[in-house]
């Protein structure tokens, strides 16, 4: 590329390439609320999501070549005016929800009508792309004010979403997670403001300039600052204890709208936490003043092994996936607690890995409900027999939860492994092991009755389902075989990501 | 300072921790989800105080720029208030409406009565 070229219209948008991925998904929501017809609304929101999809791939290509990107929102150059700061971890993030965001649409065009009035259909799509704008918007933001608006952005989306399930206790569930990530929001917005008290800054590399001068003067409003924001962030991002509201709202969401957020929503709180653990706090706030490290590291691991044990308790198929994702964002969460450049490559590259392994499952768990419109377990005997392909994804996904080799979940697994001997505690890699075995007893419950027991009921004459269900679910299963073997894309960049975090909290 | 003089001249982070605490036990301890809903706008707004007292500063006026004044309040909290004061607004009115819809589903809005009767498995 050379850039005395002509300015002309391509070279135009590539400048602002930072805010497409925003405005795409905003403006489609608008006029996806104003189709008359759901498949109308739903042609928006696909066509919206497969430019987001491509303008992320496009941002990662583009740091990968040129570096830290920042872009000044509006032209007001930062620290004054709000900028966008796009690095590998970043646009890794993006990346993610990006190509999550694209695939799952063709899942929906039957999906959706399932659970949602034709009248609602162009609601329910521009709520989806508003969430779709507001994860996006967090992940590329650099301004800590910002990233709260994009937050609220996106939980209230996520709140209409999750209420338009079927089931009446959609409701409760939506109302359970309103409050609990109002209280979150709000405890991020408490955080952010003390900080600003201190600093006099909201630009997130700016307040990371700052911190330590005022560290020395104001030490107690800066740590109780890092306190509020671990604890809200860690509410958004279903940390064990904060979880409660993740296991109804998987369960009672409609299935669309449960594949896009565990597959994207915890992903993008995570790296809000590394980034503000590691980037803003990290320079000045020793570990001494407050243990954030080893608390987290407490947390995953009870994480781990609690909601791994109550996923095998649990007698519905999504709730059980559920809890699982509370135990893998556990395994995320000790890479952020390992802190060195193994721990870390691991909880980043697991965001991706989880999110395509818990997408295929619910993806698979979804074409169950459509076919069925149940999902107890006993109720499901030798569904494997009668939806094989179907089944097929869940087995890679659920091998992958285990972190069988050849999946992409061993390769996070592995570097968590890697990073607990670097951190000089062996017993740490016992205990992932242990956890997965648990996870081995969970899927394998599953895969018993659904492989090794005559179909009952109306298993015997369900089928696999269309497909425009069965293309992103075989899609995902592919993937996660794919990235257990080839990591350039994966576990590659994480490893620069994490390498640019810990260079960031030693600088 | 004293412990007097430091009380006088904090007492606005006084009010807003008391909100604060305030907002959140109404959350906690109320079944009622149209009351947990004001005890969460209690708590959010204890927050937007708390930005809003740190943007005042002593003898400064509003901040538009006139002849002879010298000392204006920080505006940037003011802005940062009214956006949250937006989503803040937005989260109640979601609330609220999913209060209603959970009092058409069920029939009543009280947590006793919902998770009693077997609205969680």
């Amino acid at each position: 590329m050379s850039a005395e070229a002509l300015p002309t219209a391509p070279f135009v948008l590539a400048d602002h390439l930072p805010v497409l991925p925003i405005i795409v998904p905003l403006i489609g929501a608008a006029i996806a609320a104003l189709m008359p017809r759901g498949w109308l609304a739903w042609a928006v929101a696909t066509v919206s999501s497969v430019l987001v999809a491509i303008l992320s791939v496009l941002l990662l290509l583009q740091v990968q070549e040129t570096g830290t990107i920042s872009y000044a929102l509006g032209g007001w150059e930062p620290p004054l005016g709000i900028e966008y700061r796009v690095d590998t971890l970043n646009a890794f993030v993006l990346m993610i929800v990006g190509a999550i965001g694209a695939v799952i649409m063709l899942y929906a065009l039957e999906s959706v009508p399932q659970d949602v009035r034709p009248r609602q259909q162009p609601f329910f799509y521009a709520i989806y792309l508003l969430c779709l704008c507001g994860l996006l918007g967090m992940a590329v933001t650099g301004d800590a004010f910002n990233i709260f608006v994009f937050m609220e952005i996106s939980s209230l989306a996520t709140y209409v979403l999750i209420a338009m399930g079927r089931d009446k206790r959609a409701l409760l569930a939506a109302y359970q997670y309103l409050i609990m990530g109002t209280i979150g929001a709000t405890f991020y917005v408490l955080g952010i403001g003390l900080l600003y008290t201190v600093t006099g800054t909201l630009n997130l590399a700016d307040i990371a300039g700052r911190i330590a001068e005022a560290y020395q003067v104001y030490p107690r409003a800066i740590i109780a600052a890092l306190a509020f924001v671990i604890v809200g962030i860690s509410l958004k991002l279903a940390l064990f204890p904060l979880h409660v509201w993740l296991p109804n709202a998987y369960t009672f969401a409609p299935p669309f709208a449960t594949v896009f957020l565990a597959a994207t929503a915890t992903k993008v709180a995570v790296y809000i936490l590394l980034r503000m653990y590691f980037d803003v706090f990290g320079p000045a706030v020793s570990v001494e003043a407050l243990p954030v490290t080893q608390a987290i590291m407490i947390l995953a691991l009870i994480a781990m092994f609690a909601a791994s044990f109550l996923a095998f308790y649990e007698n519905r198929v999504e709730r059980m996936l559920a809890y699982s994702s509370v135990a893998q964002v556990g395994y995320i969460m000790l890479g952020m607690a390992l802190a060195n450049e193994s721990g870390l490559t691991g909880g980043i590259v697991h965001l991706f890995n989880h999110a395509i392994s818990k997408a295929a499952l619910f993806l698979a768990i979804g074409a169950v409900v459509f076919r069925l419109g149940h999902t107890r377990m006993e109720e499901l005997a030798g569904v494997g027999r009668r939806m094989p392909i179907t089944m097929a994804a869940f087995v890679v996904g659920g091998l992958s939860i285990i972190g069988v080799p050849g999946t992409a979940g061993f390769v996070s697994k592995w570097n968590l492994a890697m990073g607990a001997i670097e951190n000089g505690t062996p017993f740490l890699v016992f205990l992932i092991m242990a956890s997965s075995i648990i996870a081995v007893l969970y899927v394998g419950r599953f895969i018993e009755v659904a492989y090794f027991r005559a179909p009952t009921g109306d298993c015997e004459t369900a089928r696999d389902p269309g497909l425009t269900m069965l293309l992103p679910t075989l899609l995902m299963a592919a993937a996660v075989i794919y990235f257990g073997f080839e990591t350039t894309y994966s576990a590659d960049l994480a490893r620069d990501a994490a390498r640019a975090l810990i260079g960031g909290s030693q600088g | 300072m004293t412990a007097f003089e430091i009380i006088a001249t904090h007492y606005n982070y006084a009010v807003t921790v008391f909100l604060m605490v305030a907002g959140l036990y109404i959350v906690v301890a109320r079944g009622n989800m149209v009351k947990k809903l004001v005890g969460l706008s209690l708590f959010q707004t204890s927050v937007f105080l708390l930005y809003l007292s740190a943007g005042k500063i002593i003898g400064g006026t509003a901040p538009i720029i006139k002849e002879g004044i010298e000392v204006y309040s920080n505006p940037l909290p003011h802005v940062l208030i009214l956006t949250a004061i937006v989503v803040g607004v937005g989260t109640l009115s979601l609330g609220l409406a999913l209060a209603i819809r959970i009092n058409e589903a069920y029939g009543t809005i009280e947590e006793d009565e919902l998770f009693g009767e077997g609205g969680r498995e």
